[in-house]
């Protein structure tokens, strides 16, 4: 049960990460393709722990809460830059 | 008996997990404008990626005995990702990308006659350039 | 809730670190108490100049309860997006809503900004100059008034009981 589970469940988030895709590619603003890769980077932490549980290891835990963390750092620096025009002020 | 209850439920959180981030996405592609694309992917997709990263936790708790650390990840995204669409909808504003025709509501920072810097605060002082 | 005294100047973020060092560490050996203990002490007095006031917690047992029932309105309020942006005819009628704050510090405005954020089909985009006025978009508002209300009765009201009454 769970591997049928585990299937759908990462053809729905690969199937979400491509839609992130589109969106970055013909986004009209900025903004627009910072919430899309954002979002990508939410999808890719969970792609990344059902991968995990694919393979039956816990050691991916690290690699998605590192990607959450440069996620959320970069989003924010990135949206500082709009704001302003320095990162580092 | 209670690892098959459980199997059960770890299949539903992956599932709704996915659903919900898929919606998400979906909203992201398909809504008119940058406000309402904003609403898909800070709740829904958070939503989504928090009931996977649960799933997963259960997962492991019943193979290899208790494991908490998921819920770190879980917690870290609820608390970042409101932080990260208010400034994602601030630089907007600054921007002053066009809400839809429908919107109610004219917020004073959509309107033109604005100076810059108005949405930061205000330059301080002669910026000291060596 | 607990005192600050001069080693340590934040007890909770001292009992959060080390939670988050046991937690990562995913061990309760003696060892790692020590070491994240030591950690818990060092951080926040070399960090201290960085941080504003803190916020003091008056009502824990509010606390529990605001955060069951913020948990609670994220799902229904995830079900009501996901609704939404399922409809094929896309019947909705987003607002801009200025709300007028009553809150008064920092910490918690800011914690009613993520709650506005992940719960009830808002998103709060700007707070203004002045700290009495945030800027919210709703997806789907009918009456914008009861909006308001609704927000202050439900999730502003408890967290001035909880930071600042």
């Amino acid at each position: 049960m769970i591997d049928t589970a585990l299937w759908i469940a990462l053809a729905l988030f690969s199937a979400a990460v491509a839609l992130n895709f589109y969106r970055a590619v013909i986004g009209p603003s900025l903004p627009d393709r910072i919430l899309a890769v954002d979002t990508m980077y939410m999808n890719s932490i969970a792609l990344i722990v059902l991968f995990g549980i694919w393979l039956g290891s816990k050691d991916y835990f690290e690699a998605a809460l590192l990607i959450a963390m440069l996620g959320f750092v970069s989003t924010i620096a990135v949206c500082k830059y709009l704001l302003r025009g320095d990162i580092i002020e | 008996m209670l690892d098959s209850i459980l199997e059960g439920v770890i299949a539903l959180t992956l599932i709704a997990g996915g659903a919900f981030a898929f919606i998400g996405s979906l909203g992201l592609t398909h809504l008119k404008d940058f406000y309402m694309r904003l609403h898909g992917p800070s709740k829904t997709t958070t939503l989504g990626v928090g009931c996977t990263l649960i799933g997963s936790l259960i997962y492991f708790s019943l193979r290899e005995g208790p494991v908490i650390q998921e819920l770190l990840i879980t917690v870290f995204a609820f608390i970042t990702a409101p932080v990260s669409s208010h400034m994602l909808a601030k630089s907007a504003l600054h921007h002053k990308l066009k809400p839809d025709p429908r919107t109610r509501g004219n917020p004073i920072e959509l309107q033109s006659e604005r100076p810059k810097h108005t949405l930061e605060e205000e330059p301080q002082g002669d910026s000291p350039l060596p | 809730m607990i005192p600050p005294t001069r080693w340590l100047p934040m007890p909770v973020l001292s009992l959060l670190l080390l939670l988050v060092w046991l937690l990562l560490q995913h061990s309760i050996s003696p060892g790692q108490w020590i070491l994240g203990g030591v950690l818990a002490i060092v951080i926040p007095l070399v960090a201290r100049p960085f941080w504003e006031r803190q916020p003091t917690i008056k009502r824990p047992l509010k606390l529990i309860h605001y955060v069951l029932r913020v948990l609670k309105d994220i799902v229904v309020a995830n079900l009501q997006v996901s609704r939404l942006i399922l409809d094929p005819r896309g019947r909705m009628r987003p607002a801009f809503v200025e709300y007028p704050l009553t809150l008064k510090e920092n910490f918690s405005i800011t914690v009613l900004a993520s709650t506005i954020t992940m719960t009830p089909g808002t998103v709060s985009a700007h707070l203004r100059l002045d700290g009495k006025t945030l800027l919210i978009h709703a997806l789907d508002v009918g009456d914008i008034q009861a909006l308001i209300d609704e927000i202050h009765e439900r999730y502003e009201r408890p967290l001035m009981e909880i930071f600042e009454s």
